[in-house]
């Protein structure tokens, strides 16, 4: 048997796919609504979260056995605290404009529900190598989600892809907006991500009923 | 052969089959069918819902008309082709030359507007595979109406795809949907290209081409002008009711809107109680504006004074509060359905459409955003309506057993 066997194979694809944190399970809308207007951000927020929920779940995982139920949750938090926290200063140390542009959002990933999701619902049953694919596997599932509704949000919003203007330059009207072409106004507001992410879903469970929830 | 059995033949050759939705649609628009329902009893009504559908329609058509030849008489008075019309039968006005100008400018909104949206709905008929619904009739008239007559078409096509697809298709098609889509198609349009759809350079036809320009066109509404406490320009009271004053297409003349309301409110298809409450909670909200001026509480040179010092009924003269009362408000779809509700709900759309016309700069006209956010609460409205009337029997029934 290799380091990865079948079993973790599915840890990881699964939440990309027909157990994705975002269009299945709809958890962690918040951050996907926020930080999506560009990619640049939707990437960063997604590499945070793969790192805060790859590790968070290793500790809980190793830490499982000796944490008292009653009080799991502040166990919890004060994990995902710490590790938000490294995320953050290595940000303001070395990605300064970043940092500003994700203001509170790198802070507030304390409280994106997928990570509180997965340290009760699996580190706290499973060993540190199943806990550890799993939050790769969640975490990438909920990033894979955020840069396609962050490429769909530049795109269309500002024209710009990591801020390069990829349609051609709307004051001097190059490219596409010498034909009249506009950005969309919209896409860059909220609302847009929530209807960007609902399409998602419903293209998702139309190509595979099964995942549609009875009423 | 008429045409009628031809497409009764196509349409029988396509039956169950995966387009035959596409062709009855067009056999059911065009004709009465011809198979009648053979068993039960039905209650007869001389109006299904394409009926029903057209009676709006033929309502909208004096405002439609009127738009074509408004879009050119606004370009032509500005351009100093012809002078200002006096009365509503005026030979300014009702030229063919303001209608060549307008009929360029509107009738591809209309092409567009039908165009793309008809084209959704048979899509999801056919993917659906039930008959194509008449819904999208009266919002492809309404939306031409509701837009500045120089917005460009492929924006109107964009936000025609995502009126009907976001605002009615997911959820479910006709009858189903909680927002209006034809306001729904406007909300986009205003949040995505807010430079097409306010400011003062696109209400007029050219204006935006000439800016800069020493002959350039001005094409500031009403409320834009009062909104930067400039008064009411060069607009009188009789322009305001006739129409004769720049605005969206559709929405300018007072006097055919309620011609159309007239006509909406004798077939019994508009609700005069949502009608009647809208313009209440509108003049409501205009009254206790013009308490504040009068007490003194706001100073001259506050940004608000020009909007609220306007009286209170010239409220209804000016922006399209009047068009969205009739025709917007009153879509018995996304409206409150019980009585009660629908004077609640009527209230407060005119009471909140005057408060972000008068409020937000942003939004020099609240009408739209007023009627949507009462769209999402008619459920709720009619919720408590109906409980509350379930309450009162529960307790008549309890004196007299007791």
């Amino acid at each position: 048997m290799g380091l990865i066997s079948k079993k973790d194979t599915k840890l990881i694809l699964d939440p990309l796919t027909d157990d994705n944190p975002i269009t299945i399970q709809v958890l962690g809308i918040c951050s996907a609504l926020a930080i999506t207007a560009q990619l640049k951000p939707s990437i960063v927020m997604a590499v945070s979260v793969i790192f805060v929920l790859g590790l968070g779940n290793v500790v809980i995982s190793l830490m499982r056995n000796i944490i008292p139920s009653k009080i799991r949750i502040i166990v919890q938090l004060i994990v995902v605290a710490t590790l938000v926290i490294i995320v953050d200063q290595v940000l303001k140390a070395y990605a300064y404009t970043l940092s500003k542009e994700l203001s509170v959002f790198i802070g507030l990933i304390i409280t994106n529900c997928i990570i509180m999701g997965r340290f009760e619902a699996f580190a706290l049953g499973n060993k540190p190598w199943p806990s550890f694919l799993d939050g790769i596997g969640n975490a990438l599932g909920y990033g894979v989600i955020l840069i396609i509704v962050g490429f769909f949000r530049e795109l269309l919003g500002s024209g710009t892809l990591f801020g390069a203007q990829v349609l051609g330059d709307p004051v001097t009207k190059t490219g596409l907006y010498a034909i009249g072409y506009e950005n969309n106004g919209f896409m860059v507001l909220p609302p847009m991500a929530l209807i960007v992410v609902g399409i998602i879903i419903w293209v998702q469970r139309s190509k595979n009923p099964a995942l549609v929830e009875e009423n | 052969m008429g045409l009628k059995q031809s497409l009764h033949k196509m349409k029988m050759k396509y039956e169950g089959t995966k387009m035959a939705p596409a062709f009855n649609a067009i056999h059911t628009f065009l004709y009465l069918p011809n198979e009648t329902t053979h068993n039960g009893t039905h209650i007869k009504m001389a109006d299904d819902l394409k009926r029903t559908m057209n009676m709006v329609i033929i309502s909208l058509v004096p405002c439609l008309i009127f738009g074509i030849f408004n879009a050119g008489y606004q370009a032509n008075v500005q351009l100093g082709v012809v002078d200002a019309a006096a009365g509503f039968f005026s030979p300014e006005f009702w030229n063919l030359d303001n209608f060549s100008i307008g009929a360029w400018k509107v009738l591809p909104l209309v092409i567009v507007s039908y165009g793309v949206g008809l084209l959704i709905e048979f899509i999801f008929a056919v993917i659906k595979g039930h008959e194509v619904e008449e819904g999208y009739l009266v919002t492809g008239m309404l939306v031409p109406l509701i837009v500045p007559v120089d917005i460009p078409l492929w924006m109107l096509a964009i936000a025609v795809i995502f009126g009907v697809v976001i605002g009615k298709e997911v959820f479910g098609g006709t009858g189903m949907n909680i927002l209006n889509p034809a306001l729904t198609i406007r909300a986009f349009l205003f949040f995505a290209y807010p430079t097409w759809m306010s400011g003062d350079k696109v209400w007029v036809t050219g204006a935006v081409d000439t800016v800069g320009q020493p002959d350039a066109i001005v094409g500031e509404t009403i409320l834009g002008s009062l909104a930067q406490n400039n008064g009411f320009q060069q607009w009188d009271l009789m322009d305001q009711f006739l129409g004769f004053i720049p605005g969206s297409v559709g929405e300018t003349s007072k006097l055919l809107i309620i011609v159309g309301a007239l006509i909406l409110i004798l077939s019994k298809i508009g609700s005069w109680r949502i009608i009647l409450s809208t313009l209440v909670g509108a003049l409501t909200m205009g009254l206790i504006f013009n308490g504040v001026v009068s007490q003194g509480w706001i100073s001259e040179s506050s940004k608000f004074f020009g909007l609220m010092d306007v009286p209170f009924w010239q409220h209804l003269f000016i922006g399209s509060i009047l068009f969205g009362a009739v025709y917007m408000a009153t879509d018995p779809v996304s409206a409150s359905q019980t009585n009660k509700g629908k004077w609640i709900y009527g209230f407060l759309i005119g009471f909140i459409s005057i408060m972000i016309r008068v409020f937000n700069p942003a939004y020099p006209e609240g009408v739209f955003l007023a009627i949507l956010l009462m769209n999402v609460f008619a459920p709720t409205i009619d919720h408590y309506v109906v409980e509350g009337n379930i309450k009162k029997r529960a307790k008549r029934l309890k004196v007299k057993t007791a």
